[in-house]
């Protein structure tokens, strides 16, 4: 029966997460962002909130119920709006760890998701992402060859978190006309990650450049399940991200409105500024929704490739628009970068690009 | 929890519906499109069946409790399973889903406001005979979002048996149909003192045929017209006193029961999503048929290819479904609230902003996108594009639903954000 309101469990989620992300998140982005470093103890602490086993199924020693696709997504709407770059360095093992699960095999789960569940922060992640204008995910220039029981994988990748220290990462290519996945120890033969990357925002998540020169798998390392439905996942994950951003941009703007006077009366009570405010909370209320519905798709193993789509794209255009208004909201103020609009309006340029940063 | 599961009657009745419009209302709407004015009878005959049949309550939600096999109270889906049937009929169309007879939006004040005495001599037409129509008649020539302002005055007769009612009303839906065409009445606000404010505007019922009101004018309209939207004169036009609605006490709406003024603002909240949810169906019937006619064309559409792949109509389809889907979701957010009992009105109002655009939006693009052909009459698009328009306008402009989601999210009073 068709419901907007969260469930006991998912209410939980949210309190614990949205607490987490304004008294441990949000006080450190600033410096973050200039610093272009997270905090290694914030790692620590958020990690103790078990939001990655959330994610990974009973069977498989996490503690996921049948909506964690939609858990995730109300998790990541909080994470974001503390910071969205703190909050996916946090979850960053997960963009390794739930393709395993959904995708890998016993003894790839058993090799590496187990020992991960069991233990503390480990900076797994995963290269998708190809530094070229026309990056496509269905037509990856990575490409990975069967010969014998090994493969033998080429590529260029971008975009690759926490490379420089990674044990392992999750590799996406291209066999043939399929799309693949391959576990990558960081230390096999062939694997040059390059200088950190510098971007407009996003900033303290440490990002590389890793090439594979003709780096040689065995076939097990492959993920036997189906790739594409992991971007999907990753498609809501983001808008449910964007949708973080857009709010913690849209409170801040509203918050300051209220309270900055010009000509003897708050500047929200223009109707110039009231009216940008309203419509930046109709869209970001309309993209949560669409973010949610895609969710529940997953969750109910539905398809959901166009709903994931639809909602990204939606997302990518609604938190570029909500955070250039908060900018504009804050005038001169906005674009100084002691306020932290300007960061927003940097970080949701980045939307389209990030798709694989993050993961339900 | 979080679901999006459609309970299977209102699934069951959007098929239905979703016939009656493919059957009954498809292959007529070009013609009450060309012939405004004339009631479109195939439609308004057929449906006059089952409105009779429900007691004549057209579109108002069901909130009676039922109860489930182990006796525990059924969620109520009045609104939701209202929201959909508005939205199927109005993927017909929406002119003639306008022109459903029934006690409408006049009964629905009579209901809400009315003794038992006037519910009865009023509401029990629409459940007999032939059909009925009633009106709202609120908006004047210098008066529309500002409703606080209207001119057209009540005043008791010398015997105190009747009110005499003069002004000028526009903008009557069905006002025709309820005003002359037809058994029906109108319900018409008017004020008590003008100096008195909100405090002293009243619905008042007219009954149709009442010497001095006059119907004056049809309007031509850029779409919906099948259905009539009528400007009304009332001149020394003399009903009985028990023909005001609630109290003749000119006081704020806390003091009246809530069956004022302030009484008729929230029944906005009810009405504003199923606004919207005409302006959704709209918006359906144009994005279908798009992605129908280009399909049957060789047109593809993928969902999961990259922005540069992508081609223009790509780009623009998936924009068209995305704020479909999205604005959609936000009616139905408003109407499961209005069933759960929770005060929805910043939902209302947020779902009629966005509706109202998202329909324009898809309508015109649609015609856009299939060029020569969207811009001829031999297709509907370019009617549904003239039909979309209204619905960023009555019920609450754009702009009046931002300055009440607005004074929502700020906390604002009415005089703090004017």
């Amino acid at each position: 029966m068709i419901s907007f309101t969260p469930g006991d469990e998912q209410q939980l989620v949210i309190d614990t997460v949205r607490r987490f992300a304004s008294e441990q998140l949000r006080p450190l982005a600033h410096d973050a962002d200039e610093q272009r470093s997270t905090p290694a103890e914030v790692l620590t602490r958020g990690w103790e909130l078990g939001l990655l086993h959330n994610a990974i199924p009973e069977a498989l020693g996490g503690i996921a119920d049948a909506q964690a696709a939609l858990t995730g997504a109300l998790a990541l709407e909080e994470l974001a709006a503390g910071d969205v770059a703190l909050g996916w360095h946090l979850l960053l093992p997960a963009t390794f760890a739930v393709p395993l699960a959904r995708a890998g095999s016993d003894a790839q789960r058993e090799r590496w998701l187990t020992p991960l569940l069991e233990g503390g922060y480990a900076p797994l992640s995963a290269a998708l992402i190809e530094p070229t204008w026309d990056f496509d995910p269905t037509a990856l220039q990575t490409v990975a060859f069967a010969d014998g029981d090994e493969y033998l994988l080429t590529g260029l990748k971008g975009y690759v978190a926490r490379a420089n220290d990674a044990a392992a990462l999750l590799v996406y290519a291209r066999v043939g006309d399929e799309l693949a996945a391959f576990i990558v120890p960081r230390d096999s033969a062939g694997v040059a990650v390059l200088d950190r990357e510098q971007h407009m925002g996003l900033r303290a998540l440490p990002t590389y450049q890793v090439r594979f020169d003709g780096v040689w798998l065995p076939a097990a390392s492959r993920l036997p399940g189906t790739i594409e439905p992991l971007l999907d996942r990753s498609r809501v994950a983001l808008a449910a991200s964007a949708v973080g951003v857009a709010r913690g941009a849209y409170e801040y703007a509203r918050a300051y409105a209220l309270q900055r006077e010009a000509f003897g009366r708050p500047i929200a009570q223009n109707q110039s500024i009231a009216f940008m405010l309203a419509e930046m909370a109709i869209e970001i209320d309309a993209a949560r929704l669409l973010a949610w519905e895609a969710a529940w798709r997953l969750d109910r193993g539905l398809p959901a490739m166009r709903e994931a789509a639809l909602a990204a794209q939606y997302a990518d255009e609604m938190v570029l628009m909500v955070t250039d208004r908060a900018v504009q909201i804050l005038g001169g103020h906005g674009y100084i970068r002691e306020y932290p609009v300007e960061r927003w309006l940097r970080e949701a340029r980045g939307f389209p690009t990030f798709l694989g940063l993050a993961i339900v | 929890m979080i679901d999006f599961e459609m309970p299977t009657p209102v699934s069951r009745q959007v098929q239905f519906i979703g016939m009656l419009g493919e059957q009954v209302m498809r292959p007529r709407a070009r013609y009450y499109d060309d012939h405004e004015g004339e009631r479109p009878v195939e439609y308004t005959s057929l449906i006059w069946q089952t409105v009779r049949a429900q007691g004549g309550r057209n579109f108002s939600a069901d909130t009676s409790e039922r109860l489930d096999r182990d006796g525990r109270p059924r969620p109520r889906i009045g609104y939701l399973m209202l929201a959909h049937m508005v939205e199927a009929l109005s993927w017909g169309d929406a002119g003639m889903y306008l022109a459903t007879p029934g006690a409408g939006l006049g009964g629905a004040a009579v209901d809400a406001t009315g003794t038992p005495e006037q519910k009865e001599r009023f509401l029990r037409r629409f459940g007999e005979g032939e059909p009925k129509w009633s009106a709202m008649a609120m908006t004047e020539p210098h008066a529309g979002s500002d409703t606080a302002a209207i001119r057209t005055r009540a005043r008791l007769s010398d015997d105190g048996r009747e009110w005499i009612l003069d002004g000028e009303k526009i903008f009557v839906t069905s006002g025709a149909m309820a005003a002359r065409d037809s058994a029906g009445f109108v319900v018409v606000w008017a004020t008590l003192d003008p100096s008195a404010g909100r405090a002293a505007i009243k619905p008042f019922v007219v009954e149709a045929g009442t010497p001095g009101m006059l119907v004056t004018k049809l309007e031509h309209k850029h779409g919906i017209r099948a259905s009539d939207t009528a400007a009304i004169i009332f001149q020394h036009c003399r009903i009985p006193r028990e023909n005001l609605l609630g109290s003749e006490e000119i006081s704020d709406g806390r003091s009246s029961g809530g069956k004022g003024f302030a009484g008729a603002m929230r029944t906005f909240d009810a009405t504003r999503p199923l606004v919207a949810a005409s302006a959704i169906g709209i918006a359906r019937a144009s994005l279908e048929f798009t992605i129908t006619y280009l399909r049957q064309r060789g047109v593809t559409i993928r969902y999961d290819v990259p922005l540069h792949r992508q081609t223009a109509i790509e780009r623009d389809l998936r924009q068209m479904e995305a704020q479909h889907r999205a604005a959609w979701l936000l009616v139905l957010r408003a109407v499961t609230a209005m069933d759960a009992g929770q005060d929805n009105a910043l939902e209302a109002s947020m779902s009629k902003v966005k509706a109202g655009q998202v329909a324009t939006f898809i309508a015109q693009k649609a015609v856009e996108l299939l060029g020569p052909e969207g811009y001829s009459c031999t297709l509907l698009l370019e009617k549904w594009m003239r039909d979309a328009r209204i619905n960023d306008i009555y019920e609450g402009t754009g702009q009046i639903n931002r300055l009440i989601v607005a004074r929502r999210l700020l906390g604002y009073s009415s005089r703090e954000l004017r």
